[in-house]
């Protein structure tokens, strides 16, 4: 409870900060626009000259793409500015700060900097997937809505969890500033189903960089091609992953030695 | 002239120091560079497939051949002058630049090869490896191999002058990185990075090869691979000389103006 509180705030003081240059709402709007061009562009070209890539059909995509948008959104708004301000915050030793603080240092260090004009991308997710959702008519029902959120909820925690363990390897490594942007440009495979990349490439996008986890499955919960198994798995995999992450960051922490404070 | 290859030699050896520093930087333009024609080589294979074995006449192997050319060509034409430009403008770092007595071009020139010659490094393993991976159905005739050395230095030289040129928009606005992202779809689509330019819906494809995008990209592949007539080579070496000049002329011209506008923001 302590942490959606916490988020409350930040998400507050990030918008009356961000309120101060609106110019950059402009900015995110027409970076958000260009995105969706450039992927509905790439459907409509694949499209033309087939009418299923393997096994999808064009809504079934395009709930793809909106699946694509809406995580990177909801990622980008508050997970990866936040690790991205930690990472720093341990390079410069004003970590100190922070721990001192009567909260969860996890928490807090996971919901600190919030960047507002991302939900412009999480509106856009939304509205995609709408629009999907409308060209599958009636094979979209309860049941299918149901496996997608807890597919969607899966994967958000799969993910989040996945990018604190990398974060916090910079209490070893100290310079890391990049590791973030790694996993962003790997992000760019998910906005195809990972079944048409060949095995060594799916098995990379699935184990070693969860992007299949946080999308394609998700997607295929919405469009009713989710097996019991592999909901299964994302589930326990959000269930592992997050602990996994939890003790990794606690033997980080004790790792900590205020680097230059 | 030998003014200029002292400070080409000199530029070099610090390229080559300082990329040593920014190893993460150089992981994450390799991973971009290798995954996003893995992607669309993935996803035409896959049509080729469903469709019976070819989508207009390219099967999944010549998809490879195409891609993996295509990786090459855009390792070797690839510049990031759009964000260095934008920020040596908006924190103030061009002044030193310009005081010097060599116009900054040179210096950028000199980073761009000597990043190109240290990644090729890293480059020709992976393309090997795609190699085995992909299959390949590479058919190279002894004219096309020729003329695909002079095809791909000019489109490096044509797509380093749009692109400086672009960038100098810099000087007048100061995000320009809506700008850039408008910048890279367009050329996605019209330099035959998203699909083979024969594959794009006709009128696309007849704008496309008019605009000069093609000629960065999708031409030097095609060329290589034989896909092209020796009249369509000639005309597309024709379209990369014209472009590169208009190009030249476009950015000197927007250069003169852009360092008369430049106030030094933050410095």
């Amino acid at each position: 409870m302590t942490s959606l509180r916490l988020l409350g705030i930040h998400l507050r003081l990030g918008i009356l900060n961000e309120l101060q240059y609106r110019t950059n709402l402009f900015v995110q709007v027409i970076q958000s626009a260009v995105g969706l061009l450039t992927a509905l562009l790439g459907l409509g070209v694949v499209f033309s000259k087939t009418d299923s890539l393997g096994g999808w059909s064009a809504p079934e995509l395009l709930a793809i793409v909106g699946v694509y948008t809406l995580v990177a959104g909801i990622t980008q708004l508050v997970v990866q500015p936040s690790l991205a301000r930690f990472m720093e915050d341990v390079r410069l030793g004003t970590l100190d700060f922070t721990l001192t603080k009567p909260v969860d240092a996890q928490v807090l260090i996971s919901v600190r900097q919030v960047e507002v004009w991302k939900l412009v991308d999480v509106v856009v997710g939304v509205g995609v997937l709408g629009i999907a959702v409308e060209q599958l008519g009636a094979t979209v029902g309860p049941a299918e809505a149901v496996a997608f959120l807890i597919a969607l909820l899966a994967g958000v925690t799969i993910i989040y969890s996945f990018l604190l363990i990398l974060a916090t390897c910079v209490f070893w490594f100290i310079r890391l500033d990049n590791i973030l942007n790694i996993f962003q440009s790997m992000y760019e495979a998910g906005k195809w189903p990972i079944g048409i990349y060949p095995p060594w490439l799916r098995t990379m996008l699935t184990f070693l960089v969860p992007i299949g986890f946080a999308i394609t499955v998700p997607a295929e919960g919405l469009v009713g091609r989710l097996t019991s198994p592999t909901l299964l798995g994302a589930i326990a995999l959000a269930v592992a992953l997050p602990l996994i992450a939890r003790v990794f960051w606690r033997i980080g922490v004790r790792h900590y030695s205020g680097a230059s404070a | 002239m030998t003014d200029l290859i002292t400070l080409y030699r000199a530029q070099f050896k610090t390229t080559i120091a300082s990329q040593f520093q920014y190893r993460g930087a150089l992981a994450i333009w390799i991973i971009g560079l290798i995954l996003q024609p893995v992607i669309y080589l993935s996803v035409w294979s896959t049509v080729a497939r469903s469709q019976g074995g070819n989508v207009d006449g390219f099967t999944a192997s010549d998809f490879a051949a195409y891609y993996l050319t295509a990786l090459v060509v855009s390792q070797a034409t690839f510049t990031w002058i759009m964000w260095e430009m934008e920020y040596w403008i908006r924190q103030g770092n061009l002044s030193p630049l310009l005081v010097r007595p060599v116009h900054p071009i040179h210096q950028h020139i000199a980073n761009n090869l000597t990043f190109k010659l240290l990644t090729m490094a890293v480059v020709i393993p992976v393309v090997v490896v795609l190699t085995i991976v992909f299959r390949p159905n590479f058919t190279i005739s002894a004219w096309s191999g020729l003329a695909f050395l002079p095809a791909l230095l000019l489109a490096m030289a044509l797509r380093f002058s749009v692109e400086w040129t672009l960038a100098s928009l810099a000087f007048w606005v100061t995000r320009v990185n809506a700008i850039n992202q408008l910048y890279f779809v367009v050329f996605i689509f019209l330099s035959g990075f998203v699909a083979p330019l024969d594959l794009l819906p006709e009128p696309v494809r007849a704008i496309a090869e008019l605009l000069p995008f093609y000629r960065m990209l999708g031409f030097p592949v095609e060329l290589l691979l034989g896909r092209l007539s020796p009249t369509q080579a000639l005309v597309g070496f024709a379209a990369q000389l014209g472009w590169l000049a208009l190009a030249l002329l476009f950015l000197n011209a927007t250069w003169a103006r852009g360092v008369r506008q430049y106030s030094a923001v933050g410095a």
